[in-house]
């Protein structure tokens, strides 16, 4: 166990110098001036552009695939199907994962991959594609999450049987799992309640949409040794994750992240990557691919649908007695969604004592669902607040009041079995009442929505290095991504423990041979992980300090104490010496005992939960359907904001990015299962003239199992968004809003009857 | 395929390519000279990670083609700084955290250049409505807007001076 595991050192009275500023991300001025390299930019001699061949169904049988007249056209280099990958059985996961990255016996949605070229042009690659002959048995397609369920679907995987169902029949499902989680007793609970309101819901898909398409360079040497590079959320899951498909030892593959253009999850899966590393290895040569925005909206992402019922029982008095949810969540082709996140999460912020909830997970022939802030807990926290938004109205209670009587804190025992610490929900929701924003009346002809969110936050795998350079300077390796700003905020929580200025700090991103295994970064895990074990090497370098120091004065360790970037004499007693800067310490012993450095590896654990309120006023046009955001505030507990700036850049971020799933954003698909809007025109996500400003208020109260008391800031922002708008556009028109998105010819319709 | 000899002037240089007809300004800019500081999002002219300047217009690379730039001048992120100093727009957007991930950064900065020069003294609405065809998907456009407004009255106040 690590001693900043069990002891943090956290100081709620410890004066700051830097932890709590905003200063320029080091990162920053290569993004602005052009110089950052992104997934796409790295240029190399005798790189081959390499193009995927997709699947025009959505769902069918690959009887035959010929190469041949691609492989004679002048210029292709190398082609590759799914027999130059090592095979696995299907169901389990590299059987699942080498099968989604190239499709084997079928195809299981439009845009599957199912061959890839590796030529001297684009243009060539795009010919080569087109000469490829494949012969497809067309099959029944489904995509519909209930209709996926139905016993007469058509089944995707013969393999799959429902896991977690006693009652499931021995034959092909689409079910891939029943999920039971809950406690106390429903049945009771609702006995208790006054008021109960059950309604079914529902949500669909919608993309990640990060601006930057994957992209990745691969170069494999003739002793086998691959270099990849690519935009990852998680360099060392995807080395594992391809020594695993590609039968080799990780060591002999090196993944270097690039600057990563978006990810919000979507990054922390494996694409082209095993066939641009397949195709240089065929072709002698480095192989890039970018995919096009059509390749990431067909077959990268996306989110699942869900369709849920909700029931919930609240007394006169404003006590929540039970609370009942049956789920399903789409996973897309393959199982794998993370919908256990939802059971656990969708009450949870509520001190209930009766929970039950039934979730299962559905294959269906889209694009296997990947990762997205929250993953599957935004969905269905919009039922659970709408409901609860309904029961303060009949009530006659404010819906922040009803939260508030029914908040978690301390010491409840969740339904996922932890217990909570030091929490801020009460916190959070005394905030939103207390701000401008709540206790401003609602326009006339508007509609005020709130809602509230939780989000577990992660810590994890991590592995990190510091190094205290013999200027006094200092350096930092972290194994984990950056994906809007962790460099910098790390880099302030060493310069804050060493006491230099963050100036003289410089973090940076390690690929896969630097550092040891980091999990991917996801989950509210990165600046609070890495930054635990960066202020553990911190701390380690200034034990070294301290030793060092003594030695230069020839005193005991104990005589001698490190404060504000100084080493000190701990009393007179010690003897009279001038204090000795880090950067004196450095100069004077690097050459005659080495670095001065610290690393650190540990599964991080003590991550603060967090919790959130969305204020959200909108205006719906009559005449047209059309939300109008007039006024957004995000209220959550940060624990503690390392960078402020950094983190209202997640609320606000998180925010929009809900604005859009709940007003705009759906994959609409043809007869034939084939994605019709797969571009940004016919996909909207918000555009800058979408959206208002989005206030934000930082609540903090400190997490105290790290050192400056923060808390995951990434997932919360989005958790409570849905719910919020959804809320808001109930309470403009009257109506009840139980399905997404709000976009105009639904609200429309709505409006018209 | 026999390509084409191009020769156009790219912030300030003038530089000559060898393309294909049907390769767009984007690829070349960015495969071709290697300036890889104009971003590809969509290739379909709906992102506006590729904004740049064409003869002064504002215009997606993606939507352009390489051979239509013989004779013209293009400026792009690389020449937006001047010689010693940052654009007030670049100084801006680090200073009010006006990017995340950056991806979008390069785009944003070339529109929002051309939207200072058209109106030294938008409103926040015009600012929004000039940006919408530059997505990000990071910020959630607060701090963008808010860079781009600073960077405005810097440059309004300093054009004053």
């Amino acid at each position: 166990m690590h001693d900043i595991l069990e002891n943090s050192g956290f100081d709620a009275g410890k004066d700051l110098k830097i932890v709590g500023t905003s200063p320029v991300k080091h990162d920053g001025p290569d993004k602005v001036t052009g110089r950052a390299k992104f997934g796409a930019d790295l240029m190399v001699p005798g790189a081959l552009v390499g193009k995927v061949l997709r699947s025009p169904h959505a769902h069918a049988v690959i009887k035959s695939i010929d190469c041949s007249k691609a492989e004679a056209l002048a210029g292709v280099k190398a082609v590759v199907t799914a027999g130059d990958f090592p095979d696995f059985p299907q169901g389990t996961m590299p059987g699942d994962m080498t099968r989604n990255c190239m499709a084997r016996e079928k195809v299981l949605y439009e845009g599957h991959a199912l061959a890839a070229v590796a030529a001297t042009s684009e243009s060539v690659a795009k010919a080569a594609l087109k000469l490829i002959e494949v012969d497809y048995e067309v099959l029944p397609h489904v995509i519909d999450p209930a209709a996926a369920k139905a016993p007469d679907a058509p089944i995707l995987h013969d393999h799959i049987r429902t896991k977690g169902d006693a009652d499931a029949a021995d034959a092909p499902t689409n079910v891939t799992e029943r999920l039971d989680i809950g406690m106390g007793d429903v049945d009771k609970g609702f006995a208790e309640a006054d008021e109960i309101i059950e309604r079914e819901f529902t949500t669909e898909p919608m993309h990640q949409s990060y601006i930057e398409p994957q992209a990745c360079v691969a170069q494999v040497g003739d002793d086998g040794q691959i270099d990849l590079w690519c935009c990852t959320q998680g360099t060392h899951v995807f080395r594992d994750r391809l020594a695993t498909l590609l039968k080799m030892p990780s060591s002999k593959i090196k993944v270097t992240q690039s600057e990563m253009g978006g990810g919000f999850g979507g990054k922390t899966t494996l694409y082209a990557e095993p066939a641009a590393i397949m195709l240089s290895k065929k072709a002698r040569r480095p192989v890039k691919i970018v995919l096009t925005r059509s390749e990431v909206f067909r077959a990268t992402g996306p989110v699942c649908a869900t369709r849920s019922r909700i029931k919930i029982g609240v007394t006169n008095a404003g006590r929540i007695t039970a609370a009942e949810a049956e789920m399903i969540f789409q996973a897309g082709a393959f199982p794998g969604s993370m919908f256990d996140n939802a059971p656990k999460a969708m009450f949870t912020r509520y001190n209930l004592e009766n929970v039950k909830t039934v979730s299962y997970e559905v294959v269906c022939n889209r694009a296997k669902v990947n990762a997205f802030r929250a993953p599957c807990v935004p969905q269905v926290v919009f039922g659970v607040e709408g409901i609860i938004d309904e029961l303060a109205q009949k009530l006659g209670m404010d819906p922040l009041e009803l939260r508030l009587k029914n908040a978690a804190a301390e010491g409840y025992k969740t339904v996922f079995g932890e217990t909570f610490g030091p929490i801020g929900y009460v916190e959070t929701l005394e905030a939103a009442m207390n701000c401008d924003h709540y206790k401003s009346p609602v326009p006339e002809g508007q509609g005020r929505g709130v809602a509230t969110g939780f989000w577990f936050n992660r810590g994890g795998d991590t592995t990190g290095s510091l190094t205290i350079t013999p200027d006094g300077s200092v350096t930092i390796m972290l194994g984990t991504s950056d994906v809007a700003g962790s460099r910098i905020s790390i880099s302030m929580m060493a310069a804050e423990e060493l006491g230099i200025p963050v100036e003289k700090v410089r973090a940076n991103l390690a690929d896969t041979s630097t550092l040891g295994n980091n999990r991917v970064t996801a989950g509210s895990r990165t600046t609070f992980s890495s930054g635990m074990v960066i202020i553990d090497s911190a701390r380690q370098c200034i034990a070294e300090l301290v030793r060092r120091a003594a030695e230069i004065w020839d005193v005991p360790e104990d005589g001698v104490v490190f404060e504000d970037g100084q080493c000190r004499p701990a009393g007179s007693n010690v003897g009279e010496f001038d204090p000795l800067s880090v950067a004196d310490i450095a100069a004077k012993t690097s050459v005659s005992h080495g670095a001065i450095a610290g690393h650190s590896e540990m599964h991080v654990t003590g991550a603060g939960p967090g919790f959130g309120v969305h204020l959200i006023d909108v205006e719906v046009d009559k005449e047209t359907g059309g939300v109008s955001v007039k006024r957004y505030t995000v209220i959550e507990d940060a624990g503690k904001a390392i960078h402020p700036g950094q983190v209202e850049g997640q609320y606000q971020g998180g925010a929009a990015q809900g604005a859009g799933w709940a007003l705009n954003e759906a994959y609409m698909y043809d007869e034939d299962g084939r994605m019709e809007n797969a571009g940004f025109l016919d996909y909207r996500i918000p555009v800058a003239s979408d959206l208002p400003m989005i206030d934000t208020v930082i609540v903090e109260v400190p997490n105290p199992n790290h050192p400056y008391g923060l808390r995951g800031v990434g997932e919360v922002p989005v958790t409570p968004s849905l719910g919020a708008m959804a809320n808001a556009v109930s309470n403009a028109i009257g109506i009840r809003q139980v399905s997404l998105p709000l976009s105009p010819p639904h609200l429309l319709a709505q409006i018209d009857s | 395929m026999k390509k084409i000899h191009v020769t156009t002037t790219v912030n300030g240089d003038e530089v000559d390519f060898l393309c294909e007809p049907q390769q767009t300004l984007v690829d070349v800019l960015r495969n071709t000279l290697e300036l890889t500081g104009t971003k590809e999002g969509c290739s379909t002219g709906d992102c506006g990670a590729c904004s740049i300047r064409f003869d002064g217009a504002l215009v997606c690379a993606c939507l352009v083609l390489a051979v239509e730039a013989d004779g013209k001048q293009i400026e792009t992120i690389e020449g937006l700084a001047g010689d010693d100093a940052l654009h007030p727009l670049q100084r801006n957007f680090l200073e009010l955290n006006g990017l995340q991930c950056g991806i979008c950064t390069p785009g944003i900065l070339i529109a929002a250049k051309a939207l200072l020069e058209a109106n030294p003294d938008p409103s926040e609405t015009e600012v929004r409505f000039w940006l919408a065809g530059n997505l990000c998907r990071c910020t959630g456009y607060d701090k963008i807007i808010r860079s781009v407004l600073a960077a405005a009255k810097e440059m309004r106040e300093s054009a004053h001076a």
